[in-house]
């Protein structure tokens, strides 16, 4: 039995302890905007919030986030994520869209650390997350975009 | 659980007389060199075996981040050192590396994971350094985080990261030996005066 | 059952509304059977809360079709673009065919090209009932009324109205056949940037992929596919996958073995622990080394002439001859969401969501394998995370391969078949590896007298449903872009040597052009340079006065990027066009050398694609081309190992171009008049060979295999 909160709910669920955090979000509790990209932590598309910071869930087995409070895309908010979603919608960022959830997860958790990013910053922060369409012009523009609306 | 199984294993070995395993000798096969200060050159020498493995070096860049598998390639997805050598803000070591390794189901291989899981510091940095140098270095308590002789023997015996490089998980060549036969030549350089090569 | 829940979504957000009240009603959906390009009812419906859903016949993989085909019907109808929604077309070919091609599918940018007249009289004919209905009511003429930004008006009575109330009378009207259209100078929303209709859903995690659909019961199945290209299921061993907890069956079909599982993870631990033996007899045996070997020879052999102008024994006078060879190894699409599909049987009729791609296709196929009739089975037709050709199957193998575990499963059920990463980087249906074989000569004064050039690949429609199209001639999507040139060469010869194989292929964002333009472009660099010319007028110099279009977007190009010549200020510059499409691309390119390694620094586009129907649309297809082309060029090749197995696997040995690596980039679109053509490919084409020219003016390194950091063979 592992139990863990997502979304600001409590699950306990009896589950393959070696399971990735990932197909449990998905296939168990449906919430279905973290993405299957790569499945080996390559491409960031499965990006979440694990106590407060990003981590990959398909190299997270469920045995690992025992008693941990999870974040989705579907859930995130505060200041930073807001801005980043506000930013990604003006100049339409997602083209497919599957990376997005996954850019905007890191993208927020780069704002929380540092709130004017330079180009550098963000090539580090986003190095981990692929975008197939090569959306990377609008991406780093939006997280500029957000960082001045944090700015107020 | 892990860590409790190599305390065990530890323990029962640390009371045997350690011998050569897995391309690592054991302190007992330098015995016979006379001189003390050869004999201490010869170990750590063959603990240079473990120092520049792979394994261990992928994690002590000299410059820029880590580096993966034998042939030492960049760290893929990109990472840099960060500030506090764990990684950038917003993308750290722990984005990815978890408390364990974990298997891979849908590729082969694994992803490597340990608590804490981090870079040695720049001032550890050995990739591209000789045997001497990487010596030299170990020993100045300004560049190894303040340690003293009996210390390094500690870490290099008992530290858990240290001890990862020989269960690196699947998909990695272990380094050579185990840690309790590095422990035992850290040992036994230290005891013969802890000299380093020219 | 059979509502999807984009569908549903739409349903429940509509206090009241039934399809009865959706337009047109009655009269009209007996007219949807009729296969008539023209079919208002079938493309939109309007609801009594004012929402106007648009049916887009294109599926939705990033390029915008959502948008754009929304924006023409809006137009015409006059709707405020805060009304506007769209929804994916389910299969139909009656009443979903592109116009391009007579059947269902996307591909060949072709879709805001061939829907341009379609939706927007679509629009036009909603509106004109609309305009009727509101004169009944209100017993006025309709000539007096006016319709903007949503609403209804007649101005004189003062009776004004949103379009949802006018709907149930607007459904009564008489559907008009040939509604008249706006002129360009009446355009509102054409040419105008708006919100994309599908951005807010793909920042939430709301927006429903194929691997974001839950059926009641459902398996998810994963197949174990042989390691060589062509090779058999021999004998398996299934007890270890039955072992593991969640697995419930496993089943032989024929692209492989597969294990159906009550959850994603046990279906992956249940294929690991597979045991299959594979028949090698049929399969590709050969290393890539092996095979560009083959077809460097066949390609130095000539091959067959599919183009001829003039006698290119006149080479033999040349006061030059240059000559080259180039490589291109398979690439895998690599789309973000790998290959997946649901289907659901029951009671002998089958439906379907997937990102369909070729629903002409897909549907008869999986008729076929499970043995029910056409009409009994349904294609829900999802959002699809990229597909860059990769979903545009004229064998349908995907959708058949879920029709046979359907069918293997012998009874009743929901499974989703799930394709990982390593299973689609390893699965075939490449852009086909590529040998080109250049020969041309110049004269005393730096002309082209003679132009020589054969490809040699695989063919990606012959040996598939869509050979008929070809009607016995070669296959044009292998060489385009070699051929159709409008350079003046004086004599030139063109050829094709087909090369076979088991290994699987596809057209792959922007097909034949992928490598043709790299071929072409650089090769012209390379003796423009020995004939003494600058690379921007040496192009220009070589086409005919009345290539307006060809000389507009190079002209343009050359003066956004401020072209001066390769290099300067230690930066190389280099140029490349492409016609891919009916579209009109040419980029420059800056490169700086880092340490020995090209990087891109940034990257000027010109672009004519007829009438920009939405701008921002159009700059970011452009500059995800340019991205995707980055990649490739730096990075990208599949290779077989000696015995032909795939050598990649995933994302960290078949890597994708990374942020760091994306330059900036600066679009200008050609100000058009011209009927609309498609922008999803023809990004792509130019990006690499103008890199390899600045690479080449800067370094001195001349790359003609492919990937730039890759040693061929």
């Amino acid at each position: 039995m592992t139990t863990f909160r997502v979304n600001g709910r409590d699950h306990d669920l009896d589950i393959d302890p070696d399971t990735p955090l990932l197909w449990v979000l998905r296939d168990e509790l449906r919430l279905t905007g973290t993405k299957f990209g790569c499945g080996i932590a390559q491409c960031g598309a499965c990006t979440v919030m694990l106590d407060g910071m990003p981590r990959r869930s398909c190299v997270t087995p469920i045995s690992m986030v025992e008693g941990s409070e999870i974040v989705t895309i579907e859930a995130i908010e505060g200041p930073e994520a807001d801005a980043v979603r506000a930013a990604w919608t003006a100049i339409d960022v997602p083209q497919c869209g599957w990376c997005q959830s996954g850019q905007i997860m890191s993208a927020t958790a780069l704002l929380q650390a540092i709130p004017k990013p330079t180009d550098g910053d963000i090539n580090d922060a986003m190095a981990g997350n692929v975008c197939r369409c090569a959306t990377y012009v609008r991406i780093r523009q939006a997280i500029h975009d957000a960082a001045k609306t944090l700015e107020g | 659980m892990k860590h409790v199984m190599w305390a065990v294993a530890t323990a029962v070995f640390c009371a045997a007389p350690v011998w050569a395993q897995d391309g690592l000798s054991g302190p007992d096969a330098f015995a016979g060199i006379a001189d003390e200060q050869a004999r201490s050159v010869a170990l750590f020498e063959e603990m240079g075996k473990v120092l520049t493995h792979p394994r261990c070096l992928n994690c002590h860049p000299v410059t820029g981040g880590p580096t993966q598998g034998d042939d030492m390639h960049p760290h893929s997805p990109p990472v840099v050192r960060g500030e506090a050598d764990f990684g950038a803000a917003g993308m750290n070591c722990n984005v990815c590396h978890g408390t364990a390794n974990m298997q891979l189901t849908s590729g082969s291989g694994s992803i490597p994971g340990h608590e804490p899981w981090s870079l040695a510091p720049v001032s550890m940095g050995w990739q591209g350094a000789s045997l001497a140098d990487i010596c030299t270095q170990i020993k100045d308590p300004e560049r190894n985080g303040g340690k003293s002789l009996e210390d390094l023997h500690e870490h290099n015996a008992h530290d858990g990261l240290v001890g990862w490089g020989w269960e690196p998980g699947e998909g990695r060549t272990p380094a050579p030996g185990s840690q309790e036969l590095f422990g035992a030549l850290t040992r036994a350089w230290i005891d013969t005066g802890a000299a380093c090569p020219s | 059952m059979g509502v999807i829940t984009t569908r549903r979504g739409f349903l429940a957000g509509s206090a009241g509304l039934t399809l009865g009240l959706m337009l047109p009603l009655g009269r009209g959906r007996a007219q949807m059977t009729v296969a008539r390009p023209f079919a208002p009812n079938a493309f939109i419906r309007i609801g009594t809360d004012d929402i106007v859903t648009v049916l887009i016949k294109h599926i939705e993989m990033g390029q915008g079709p959502y948008t754009g085909l929304a924006t023409l019907v809006a137009e015409e109808l006059d709707a405020d673009w805060s009304q506007m929604r769209a929804e994916g077309a389910p299969a139909n070919d009656q009443l979903y065919a592109n116009l391009a091609f007579g059947l269902q599918g996307t591909g060949g940018s072709t879709a805001m090209a061939n829907s341009f007249m379609q939706m927007r009289k679509a629009g036009a004919a909603c509106r004109a009932m609309l305009v009727a209905a509101a004169a009944r009511e209100w017993g006025v003429p309709a000539a007096e009324i006016s319709v903007a930004a949503g609403a209804v008006s007649h101005a004189a009575s003062g009776h004004k109205s949103g379009f949802g109330a006018l709907t149930a009378a607007a459904a009564k009207e008489p559907v008009p056949d040939d509604p008249p259209v706006k002129t360009a100078d009446q355009f509102v929303l054409i040419g105008k940037d708006r919100p994309k209709l599908d951005t807010v859903g793909k920042t939430n995690g709301t927006a429903q992929f194929t691997l974001d659909v839950y059926r009641d019961g459902m398996l998810t199945v994963v197949v174990a596919h042989p390691p060589k290209f062509g090779a058999k299921v021999a004998s398996f061993d299934d007890k270890a996958a039955l072992a593991v907890k969640g697995v419930e069956m496993v089943r032989q079909i024929g692209s492989g073995v597969a294990v159906y599982a009550t959850n994603t993870f046990a279906a992956l631990k249940g294929r690991d622990a597979l045991v299959v033996k594979w028949d090698d007899t049929a399969a590709e045996t050969r290393s890539s080394a092996q095979m560009f070997d083959a077809f460097a020879k066949a390609a130095a052999e000539g091959g067959v002439t599919v183009e001829e102008k003039g006698d290119v024994s006149v080479m033999s006078g040349a006061a030059k001859v240059l000559e080259a060879e180039y490589r291109f190894p398979y690439l895998a699409h690599a789309p973000m969401e790998p290959l997946d599909a649901v289907i659901e049987v029951r009671g002998g009729k089958a439906e379907m969501w997937f990102g369909s791609q070729f629903p002409t296709f897909d549907r008869p196929t999986v008729a076929a394998v499970l043995g029910i009739p056409v009409e009994d089975v349904s294609i829900n037709v999802l959002l699809a995370g990229g597909s860059f050709g990769r979903r545009a199957q004229g064998s349908a193998h995907l959708a058949s391969e879920a029709a046979e575990i359907a069918k293997a499963a012998g009874r009743d059920g929901a499974f989703k078949l799930v394709w990982t990463r390593e299973d689609d980087v390893k699965g075939g249906y490449y852009r086909p590896m590529t040998v080109h074989r250049f020969r041309a000569g110049i004269d005393a004064e730096g002309k082209i007298i003679a132009w020589e050039n054969t490809v040699a690949n695989q063919s990606i429609m012959m040996g598939t449903p869509l050979e008929a199209m070809l009607q016995g001639g070669p296959d044009n999507s292998s060489f385009e872009g070699s051929t159709g040139l409008p350079y003046q060469f004086g004599a030139r010869r063109i050829g094709w040597a087909r090369m076979e194989s088991p290994v699987s292929v596809l057209w792959w964002r922007s097909v034949g052009h992928t490598h043709t333009a790299y071929a072409v472009e650089t090769f012209l660099d390379e003796v423009l340079e020995a004939a003494g010319k600058d690379p921007v007028q040496g192009r220009l110099e070589l086409l005919p006065a009345d290539a307006l279009r060809e000389r507009g977007v190079i002209e343009k190009v050359a003066e956004i990027s401020g072209w001066t010549g390769p290099v300067r200020d230690g930066k190389g510059y280099g140029i490349a066009w492409a016609k891919s499409f009916n579209t009109y691309v040419a980029q420059v390119v800056e490169v700086e050398n880092q340490a020995g390694i090209p990087k891109v620094t940034r990257v000027w586009c010109a672009v004519d694609c007829g009438i920009a129907v939405n701008p921002n649309i159009i700059r970011a297809q452009m500059e995800g081309g340019i991205g995707y082309a980055l990649g490739t060029v730096l990075h990208s090749r599949i290779t077989l190992g000696e015995g032909g197995e795939v050598e990649q696997s995933n994302f960290d040995d078949y890597p994708m171009l990374r942020i760091s690596e994306m330059p900036a980039v600066e679009v200008a679109i050609i100000a058009s008049e011209a009927d609309p053509t498609g922008v999803g490919e023809p990004g792509v084409p130019p990006l690499g060979p103008a890199m390899a020219n600045a690479w080449r003016a800067l370094s001195g390194q001349i790359q003609h295999y492919l990937p730039i950091g890759g040693a061929m063979s």
